[in-house]
């Protein structure tokens, strides 16, 4: 990859919303949502040829609203979730739902540019993560590795479990959680633990980093103070358990042992910039 | 020769000048030599001897008058006569005396006559006695040989007598506890006894004095056993039981036992003050090692003088060295615990002058016994001693430092809740008293230790005070530590208390970077030229350069600045934030006036600039427009420079607006928003300008705007731009970042009609 020249794609609207299509294990391709208030959005499928060093990629439609994140489901290549904004009565309210790609999409991938961008083909509507009483949600993440019927949405200060039935196109709450405190409390990112058989969940809102426990749906650990300003993002180490990775907007990566919280394992500073959307796709540490 | 006519006896005067005069003319002084007279070669002196009576009648008759002659000629002719009278005179007494000599002579004459006879008589009786003596010592030869033979018999008895006697002398000596004297009368018979042993009598004689002083040597080594005499009677008893020529080694290696009874019970009285006492009061140091002196090392010293004196010769020194070790070590390790007592930094003096004491006690030993390991195990001691010292003053050091910062800290939190406007001024103060405060904290620490380097001190010409202790301890380890620790405990506050809470004032963090600059700068060389020149350093080993503390304290300053710039964006971001989170920005009211938290935001960010400028300088800036809070938002005009900003946003071309700003960034100077500062306040504020602009364009960027919402943003930050132009050095920058502001929440905005310019700027001059 190094002596390649480095791929480059270009998308019409801004986006802040990207993630690998997870169950797809063959070839590398990546799920773009873009953010655009005007015009409908667009869900870029990417996908990067390593072979040619060229990239491919369809569009679908999704008018729901702008994308703010977006999901794989870990057992369907097709079935994805986003977190959309919808604005009605003069309202923004972010909504989640579970969608499906239309089966056509593989096919057509081949198709010329044009031809794809002029004539979208629309995500298929499985279902609502209905959030009306919860406020607007984060984020939305899957049980890792699971058969694609778990998920979990953040909303506000809500933890929230979804049980997905009947193919996807029922959801219903099977437990949830609290985020209690001083002030409005909002998730801002989370992350489901690929470890201890997937019963724990990592979570940031403001500069706390959180561990919740879902057998229980309680918090296990807290790292208060985790950065100096808010906590963007954060992400497991797939190989070792207890390590976490976070990044925020003082411009600094940190590596925690969640085991002990009181100082970060390791912390970079080399950035200068505020770290914006990542996503940290750690092979190895 | 007036007095010529008085008769000759009744003026003695007169007459001893006559005489002398007579004596004149013969020739003879008083000696009677003839002696020539100097002044008498005048031949006109009628009195000298040259006298020419022609040349003198010429000269008168040439010279004088015819009356003058006729007086000249009456007067010499009246001491003529005169001297003819005298001369009479003289005759006639010396005819006298010669009769009556002569007469003196017959009648001598006569008298000798007889006595010759007289001494013809004498000579032949001395030749008759003679005659007799020589007889009488004839007769008397044989006597005397008896005698002479008899006296010596007398002696031999008396000593035999002595020999027979011995044995109950010996007795009564024992009884009386006269030792000394029974071995030397034993001493003295000794020899006889041994030779004329094979006589009977002699033997019994022999064998009483042996049971005797068998019995004595017993009762000496009794004495010697029971140890409870003295050092001087216990060297006494061994000398005499030496004199009785009892196996050395023994008597050495008990002698060293009894010594050494004596000395541990020195060292556990030590022990036992040492132990007893409580920590609080053990009393000083200086009476503890005095004690230590006073009783072990003297008792120790005359133990060594006296075995010296006593088995020098028979024995070899190893014994005395082991012993001598082995109770010097338990001495020095009650020293050393005693020494670790020592941990009050308060007064050195007390210590330095107990460690003298201590070392040139030692000294006596190395004396008394060369080659001992002692003397410079003592020197070891001392120096350990000496560098526990060190550590412990720059602990003290580095307490202290950690204690003035707490007052600092209180004295910047107290009055901030009272009177946030008298709590400011304080600041240069708070500055310039702890940089003083550990000044002087450090000079008299300097002082305390420059004791250990007096003149008057035995152990500060050893090669480790005059090299060692003053490049290594005091330099590196004291000074050029403590400066360290500053520069670590500063760096601290950046990396643990900043992201967790914040619990660092911030404007304590301003004060240490301000310190630790003015170290860099100048009190580092300062103290190391303090150091250099009262310990007149020898850099035998290399030492750490004053550059690489000025450094060193140069980066800590720079990361507290930086950290500094951090936390005080922080709080600043925070409170934008919180005010763009919080809010309904699509169904907001049509704004009337600038938000309060904008106003805050000001507020604050000229109440950092006041207190930055207390410590640190203006800076450069670059050069601007003569007023730039009245600029127009470049918005509108700069980064567009020619069309309207609204007509940008129609869905006819949706590309333009992206495409533009996109190409606007490319060419506008990227901002690093977290990068470091310089040293003055300009560069400080924009920082902080830099990194609270920032989060505000993040926070932006993730909303969502109404018409209303975009228009106060437009009216918040037009506010911004018009006060926070005046803290950074290009004003660029902060236009740059609100038109980032504007542009995302135009971006962002699902009614993107923005507000006149003019209503603008009436409403942020209205407040």
């Amino acid at each position: 990859m190094e002596d390649d020249a480095p791929v480059i794609y270009g998308l019409e609207f801004q986006a802040r919303a990207l993630t690998a299509q997870t169950a797809e294990t063959d070839a590398i391709r990546f799920l773009v949502g873009t953010q655009s208030l005007k015009f409908d959005n667009q869900i870029h499928i990417i996908d990067f040829d390593d072979e040619n060093n060229m990239i491919n990629k369809s569009v679908l439609l999704h008018d729901a609203g702008e994308i703010w994140h977006i999901s794989g489901s870990p057992a369907e290549k097709a079935v994805l979730t986003t977190c959309y904004s919808k604005t009605s009565e003069s309202r923004v309210l972010t909504c989640a739902a579970v969608w499906r790609m239309p089966p056509e999409w593989e096919s057509g991938s081949h198709e010329s540019p044009d031809d794809s961008s002029n004539n979208p083909q629309t995500l298929e509507l499985l279902c609502h993560l209905d959030n009306t009483t919860h406020g607007s949600v984060a984020c939305v993440l899957w049980e890792p590795m699971g058969d694609g019927k778990r998920v979990i949405s953040l909303a506000e200060n809500h933890v929230l479990l979804w049980d997905l039935q009947e193919s996807s196109t029922k959801a219903t709450i099977s437990s949830s959680a609290t985020l209690e405190g001083k002030g409005q409390l909002k998730f801002t990112a989370g992350k489901w633990s690929p470890h201890h058989n997937s019963t724990q969940l990592a979570t940031a809102n403001d500069t706390a980093i959180r561990g919740w426990d879902l057998r229980s749906m309680s918090q296990i650990y807290c790292i208060e103070s985790a950065h100096g300003q808010l906590v963007r993002d954060l992400d497991f180490n797939p190989n070792k358990q207890y390590y976490l990775a976070s990044c925020g907007d003082d411009c600094k990566v940190k590596f925690w042992d969640v085991r002990h919280i009181n100082e970060p394992v390791k912390c970079l500073e080399e950035h200068s910039h505020c770290l914006q959307c990542h996503m940290i796709l750690q092979k190895s540490f | 020769m007036s007095s010529a006519t008085t008769p000759p006896d009744s003026d003695p005067t007169g007459r001893r000048r006559v005489h002398s005069m007579l004596q004149l003319y013969y020739g003879l002084n008083e000696e009677g030599k003839v002696v020539e007279q100097a002044e008498s070669l005048d031949p006109c002196d009628i009195n000298g001897p040259h006298f020419d009576p022609e040349v003198y009648l010429n000269k008168l008759r040439k010279e004088c008058s015819l009356g003058e002659l006729m007086d000249h000629e009456s007067c010499t002719v009246k001491q003529i006569r005169s001297l003819d009278s005298d001369m009479q005179t003289l005759v006639y007494e010396n005819y006298n005396k010669f009769i009556s000599a002569t007469d003196t002579i017959r009648k001598m004459k006569n008298d000798f006559k007889k006595m010759e006879d007289e001494m013809d008589c004498l000579s032949a009786n001395m030749a008759a006695i003679t005659e007799f003596s020589a007889h009488i010592s004839g007769t008397l030869q044989d006597q005397h040989a008896q005698i002479t033979k008899l006296s010596g018999v007398h002696t031999l008895l008396r000593k035999l007598q002595f020999l027979f006697e011995l044995p109950a002398r010996l007795n009564k000596c024992l009884e009386l506890q006269a030792y000394a004297q029974a071995v030397s009368a034993h001493r003295r018979a000794r020899c006889v006894l041994q030779q004329y042993s094979h006589m009977p009598s002699f033997r019994g004689i022999q064998d009483d004095c042996h049971v005797i002083m068998e019995q004595l040597a017993q009762q000496l080594r009794q004495k010697f056993r029971d140890g409870g005499s003295s050092a001087k009677d216990l060297s006494e008893c061994v000398e005499l039981l030496l004199q009785l020529d009892e196996p050395a080694e023994e008597l050495c290696d008990k002698f060293l036992s009894h010594a050494q009874s004596r000395l541990a019970a020195d060292l556990q009285g030590l022990e036992a003050e040492l132990k007893d006492s409580p920590v609080t009061d053990t009393g000083d140091i200086l009476e503890f090692i005095d004690r230590g002196c006073n009783e072990f090392v003297s008792n120790l010293c005359l133990v060594i003088a006296s075995y010296q004196e006593l088995f020098i010769n028979q024995m070899a020194n190893g014994k005395l060295h082991v012993f001598v070790d082995t109770l010097a070590a338990r001495y020095f390790s009650l020293v050393e615990r005693r020494i670790q007592e020592e941990k009050g930094v308060g007064d050195n003096s007390l210590l330095v002058r107990a460690l003298d004491r201590f070392h040139r006690r030692l000294q006596a030993i190395s004396k008394l016994l060369p080659g001992s390991a002692v003397p410079s195990q003592g020197t070891e001691i001392v120096v350990r001693a000496a560098r526990e010292r060190i550590k412990q003053y720059l602990s003290a050091l580095q307490t202290f430092y950690h204690d003035s910062l707490t007052d600092v800290r209180q004295a910047l939190a107290a009055p901030r809740g009272a009177t946030s406007k008298d709590a400011t001024p304080s600041l240069p103060e708070l500055l310039t008293s702890l940089s003083n405060f550990i000044l002087n904290q450090l000079k008299s620490v300097l002082a305390s230790v420059h004791l250990f380097t007096a003149k008057d001190i035995t152990f500060s010409n050893k090669p480790y005070f005059k090299g060692e202790f003053c490049s290594q301890g005091v330099r590196e380890g004291l000074v050029v530590s403590f400066i360290k620790f500053i520069c670590q405990s500063s760096r601290q506050y950046c990396e643990s208390a900043g992201d967790r809470g914040g619990s660092t004032p911030p404007a304590l963090l301003l004060l240490l970077s301000r310190l630790c600059l003015d170290y860099e700068t100048s009190t580092i060389s300062y103290i190391l030229t303090l150091t250099d020149e009262q310990f007149l350093v020898q850099h035998h080993t290399p030492v750490t350069p004053v550059t690489a503390l000025c450094a060193e304290a140069r980066e800590a300053a720079q990361k507290l600045l930086n950290h500094y710039v951090k936390v005080q964006g922080l709080i600043i971001s925070q409170m934008l934030r919180k005010s763009v989170e919080t809010r309904d920005w699509v169904n907001t009211i049509e704004p009337r006036n600038v938000r309060a938290v904008m106003k805050r935001v000001v507020e604050d960010t000229t109440s950092i600039d006041v207190q930055v400028g207390l410590l640190y300088e203006e800076g450069v800036r670059k050069a601007h427009s003569s007023d730039s809070s009245k600029r127009t938002f470049s918005v509108y005009s700069s980064s567009r420079p020619q069309i309207r900003y609204a007509p940008s946003y129609t869905p006819s071309a949706p590309m333009d607006t992206s495409l533009l700003s996109n190409i606007n960034k490319l060419f506008s100077e990227r901002i690093d928003i977290f990068s470091p500062v310089e040293f003055n306040k300009v560069s400080v504020l924009t920082g902080i300008i830099k990194i609270s602009l920032k989060t505000f364009l993040e926070c932006v960027r993730l909303r969502t705007f109404g018409r209303y919402g975009l228009q106060q943003i437009q009216v918040d930050c037009h506010y911004l731009q018009m006060y926070l132009w005046r803290f950074v050095s290009d004003e660029n920058l902060v236009h740059f970042l609100l038109d980032e502001i504007v542009g995302s929440a135009a971006h962002r905005c699902l009614d993107p009609s923005p507000m006149e310019q003019s209503v603008i700027e009436v409403i942020c001059e209205r407040g």
